[in-house]
């Protein structure tokens, strides 16, 4: 496993853990005394948690690491990989506990931008790593196999 | 493929199924009106294709394709993974039958079960972690 699939995978079960206990939190608060506007407020936390921290960070850790690598240069490029990595868990956080904290709405729509930015640098990495079996690589090899 | 990624698989099958119903019938207004339960199962149902299906599918694809644990360490016992599929489901099912009537009535006893529908669920994600934790490791 590339070491950036290790960092994505690992903040993914983290942040599945994190998930679920905002959930168990959130569904206590209708028998316990928490006030349901705090249970309310942790909603789009446990929401960006869940669908872009937990799915999405384990889909482009894994996706990173089983889509067929370059047959030249750097075998699975590199650096738009880390940079949609950064972008989506900086906007996760953004997001997340700026909607959580009651940040200001410039804050959110950066944390925003920021997942969108991410989703652009994973699909530049991921474009030319979308091939049909063998291409890339000298005929010869490809015939061997 | 492992005897607890086939577990968790079909299991995630029954729910994708049983979440698409439930939301074909959240649509027919005359079954709604005639089960007030059904009013109250949207948070169920997308749970159910969340928590049922999408994360349940994952971790038992994980199970099953994540590599093999280091052999120099001792490898997690494999009854966290049934920790897992039991906490989850026990949780999952839990919610499903506890909420709606929570919802439409909040002073029901019913209401106590969803604390445990909830920490049941964290302790499933918990298991998942710390089973597959050691397997997540760079070459």
């Amino acid at each position: 496993m590339p070491r950036l699939t290790v960092w994505l995978v690992r903040a993914s079960l983290l942040y599945l853990v994190i998930g679920f206990g905002v959930g168990a939190v959130m569904l206590s608060a209708r028998a316990l005394p928490i006030a349901s506007a705090t249970a309310a407020s942790l909603r789009p936390l446990h929401i960006e948690i869940l669908t872009l921290g937990w799915i999405v960070n384990l889909g482009i850790g894994v996706g990173y690491w089983i889509l067929p690598r370059h047959a030249v240069g750097a075998e699975r490029g590199g650096l738009a990989a880390v940079v949609a990595a950064v972008l989506l868990n900086a906007g996760v956080l953004l997001v997340g506990a700026g909607a959580a904290l009651g940040a200001p709405f410039p804050a959110l729509v950066a944390g925003r931008a920021a997942e969108a930015g991410a989703a652009i640098a994973f699909a530049v990495h991921a474009w030319s790593r979308i091939k049909p079996y063998g291409a890339g690589r000298p005929a010869a090899e490809r015939k061997a196999t | 493929m492992p005897l607890l990624t086939r577990w968790f698989v079909r299991t995630a099958l029954l729910y994708f199924v049983a979440a698409l119903a439930l939301g074909t019938a959240l649509l027919v207004r005359p079954l709604v009106a005639a089960a007030p339960l059904l009013s109250a199962a949207w948070p169920g149902y997308l749970h159910l294709l969340t928590v049922g299906w999408i994360t349940q599918l994952i971790i038992g694809v994980a199970y099953w394709l994540f590599p093999r644990p280091d052999r120099a360490r001792p490898a997690p016992p494999d009854h966290l993974g049934w920790a897992a599929y039991v906490l989850l489901n026990a949780g999952l099912l839990l919610r499903l039958a506890a909420e709606p009537v929570a919802i439409l009535d909040p002073a029901s006893d019913v209401r106590w079960l969803l604390p445990f529908a909830g920490f049941m669920q964290l302790g499933a994600a918990i298991c998942f972690l710390l089973l597959v934790w050691p397997r997540v490791r760079a070459r």
